[in-house]
């Protein structure tokens, strides 16, 4: 029945042990301030692993950029991606016969089934935002590719990010 | 009563003390066995009737090579140089001097002989135990000329069956993405092969993108994903007559067919405004059911053996993993736990197992686990592999990789692999162009 042993453990004992628990505590915590900065900090044209850059982008009218980017498994869109997408946005809403199908693709890192799943939810990240600012689902269909497209053939980091991508394609 | 039991035993025991060779495919089989392959002998007029109908000078020895070349590839045999074989293939198949073949240290001996009748062509062969100085097997059968790869194959799967007491997977073929042109902008077309590579024909032309073909459990029937008129839909061919239809009537992208192990469902993802769901068609009345329901994405379902179990993949954890769930979508639990992303999930044949790809660090895995998770074995570790697919005796694995591309982005190419179940004997199978989204058949012979 020694179910509080730890009683007959002599206190100072304890308390180096927490002491030793405590710094370690404070040097992990450090160490995640350090790589949560380093996965932040903007390296080229990389902003964390989405692509800020603009080599592959196409316009669809003077200052509307086509695409979007997106971080690895990821397909919320990030402030840079809404900016794009409000721009397209108010285009269309200027050019309302235009219709649009938005192509949702991904990098060569995963499963091929998985990520025409992925595709396609990152399509329709995008799909949404144009309609909370007004375009009609009608004039928007969604296509995935998967990683059936990449822009870039390159196998690292900065490829797979500009590969990540929903672009919008004027369908008529 | 009592006599017959011990009458039962006695004659089991001999037969038990003689088989000498026995080959254990549960371990890796680092030491395969030494077996002879004696060209299938053949008297003078068949041998000109079938140069003439299949232009081949030796029949015999074709067959022979096909089988020998099987044996080779399966890593548990060790197929002899002709070369040294000092008994002539006719008198060897009547009764093989087992002196002679234990010399070039033969552990069994491959003896048969092919004849030309009433246009059909006529094989018998014979598996001998060298050492016990015994014959094992004896066959016979008879088909069109045509088929004779076929009868090379059936051979192999016949001795493999007799000296691993486990059917063979030899008699098969193998249905996949024939791949071409820049990685930007792959042409793919599907394209169907034997086991061995032999007979390669493509079955569409590359004007659209196809994906995932999958046998049905008699291997007439395939289903895959087309991006026909760009529009990503699970489709339905049939092999022998080239009919191709659309599975169902859904509003967006259905994909990761497969059929369920009677054959009579498709099972696929079906993804809707950025969800997909697991849905199952059947293809006599087309009824449609609905399996997942979850925000998440649910996809790569694969059927247990017996149709009472499906394995998926999913990302309702927040990364992808894989599930089980009952046939009708009830008791879903995860079984994947370990390091790393887990994908494109597939029963085993056996039903005991189930292969997967990892990706863990940048590194992507083949492996198999049990159907409740345990017991995870990594087989092998590449820069980008997926896809495994079962060989139909549960033994043997396919897949594809992809190589790393250079600063330039070139290098690129997809290739098919397989390995053995034991992580043992990873080869590359050679296919005319680059290939990826191999699936196996189920045994043509039975």
């Amino acid at each position: 029945m020694k179910k509080f042993s730890y009683r007959n453990i002599d206190q100072g004992a304890i308390m180096k042990l927490y002491k030793i628990l405590k710094n370690a505590f404070l040097i992990s915590l450090a160490c995640l301030v350090l790589s949560a900065c380093a996965t932040s900090k903007k390296t080229g044209q990389m902003q964390g692993d989405v692509y800020t850059g603009k080599e592959t982008v196409e316009y669809l009218a003077s200052g509307v950029p086509d695409r979007v980017f997106f971080a690895t498994n990821e397909s919320v869109l990030t402030t840079a991606s809404r900016e794009t997408l409000r721009k397209q946005a108010a285009w269309l809403r200027k050019n309302s016969k235009i219709t649009v199908v938005l192509e949702g693709h991904a990098d060569e890192r995963g499963t091929r089934e998985y990520n025409l799943a992925l595709g396609e939810r990152r399509a329709n990240a995008a799909k949404d935002y144009l309609m909370t600012y007004g375009i009609s689902s009608d004039r928007i269909s969604v296509l995935s590719y998967g990683k059936e497209r990449p822009v870039d053939s390159g196998s690292n980091p900065l490829a797979w990010s500009k590969n990540r991508r929903s672009v919008t394609v004027k369908a008529n | 009563m009592k006599k017959s039991i011990i009458l039962f035993f006695l004659i089991l025991s001999p037969i038990k003390a003689l088989a000498l060779i026995e080959v254990d495919i549960t371990r890796g089989n680092l030491d395969p066995l030494p077996i002879a392959v004696s060209p299938l002998s053949i008297d003078e007029t068949s041998k000109k009737g079938f140069e003439k109908i299949l232009n081949k000078k030796n029949i015999g020895s074709e067959i022979s090579k096909v089988v020998e070349n099987n044996l080779k590839t399966s890593g548990l045999f060790n197929p002899l140089n002709k070369d040294a074989f000092l008994q002539a293939p006719d008198i060897a198949n009547l009764k093989p001097r087992f002196e002679d073949w234990s010399l070039i240290k033969a552990q069994a001996l491959i003896t048969g002989k092919v004849n030309l009748v009433d246009e059909k062509l006529r094989v018998e062969f014979r598996l001998w135990d060298v050492l016990a100085g015994r014959e094992m097997m004896a066959l016979a059968f008879t088909t069109v000329p045509s088929n004779w790869r076929r009868v090379g194959h059936i051979i192999t799967d016949k001795v493999y069956e007799r000296l691993t007491g486990e059917k063979g997977y030899f008699d098969t073929r193998i249905i996949y993405v024939a791949e071409e042109g820049p990685k930007t902008r792959r042409v793919k077309k599907l394209a169907i092969m034997d086991q061995d590579g032999a007979n390669n024909k493509f079955l569409t032309l590359g004007n659209e993108l196809v994906l995932t073909p999958r046998f049905n459990p008699t291997s007439q029937m395939v289903t895959y994903l087309s991006y026909f008129r760009n529009l990503p839909r699970v489709y339905l061919l049939d092999i022998e007559t080239g009919m191709q239809e659309v599975v169902g009537d859904f509003p967006g992208m259905t994909f990761a067919p497969r059929f369920s192990p009677d054959g009579k469902k498709i099972i696929m993802s079906f993804a809707k405004d950025g969800n997909s769901d697991i849905y199952t068609m059947d293809l006599e009345n087309r009824i449609v059911e609905k399996i997942t329901n979850h925000p998440s994405i649910d996809t790569s379902p694969s059927y247990s053996p017996d149709g009472k179990y499906i394995c998926f993949n999913s990302d309702r954890s927040g990364y992808q993993q894989i599930y089980i769930m009952k046939s009708d979508g009830t008791k879903v639990k995860r079984i994947s736990f370990g390091k790393g992303l887990y994908g494109t999930p597939v029963w085993s044949p056996r039903g005991d197992l189930i292969a997967f790809t990892k990706l863990h660090k940048g590194k992507f895995y083949i492996g198999v686990m049990r159907t409740d998770g345990s017991g995870e074995r990594l087989l092998t570790e590449n820069f980008y592999q997926e896809a495994p697919s079962w060989s139909p005796n549960g033994r043997v694995l396919i897949f594809y990789r992809e190589t790393e591309t250079n600063d330039k982005g070139e290098g690129f190419s997809a290739k098919l692999w397989s390995i053995d179940l034991t992580g043992y004997n990873e080869r590359l199978v050679s296919t005319p162009t680059d290939a990826s989204d191999p699936s196996w058949s189920s045994l043509l012979s039975n």
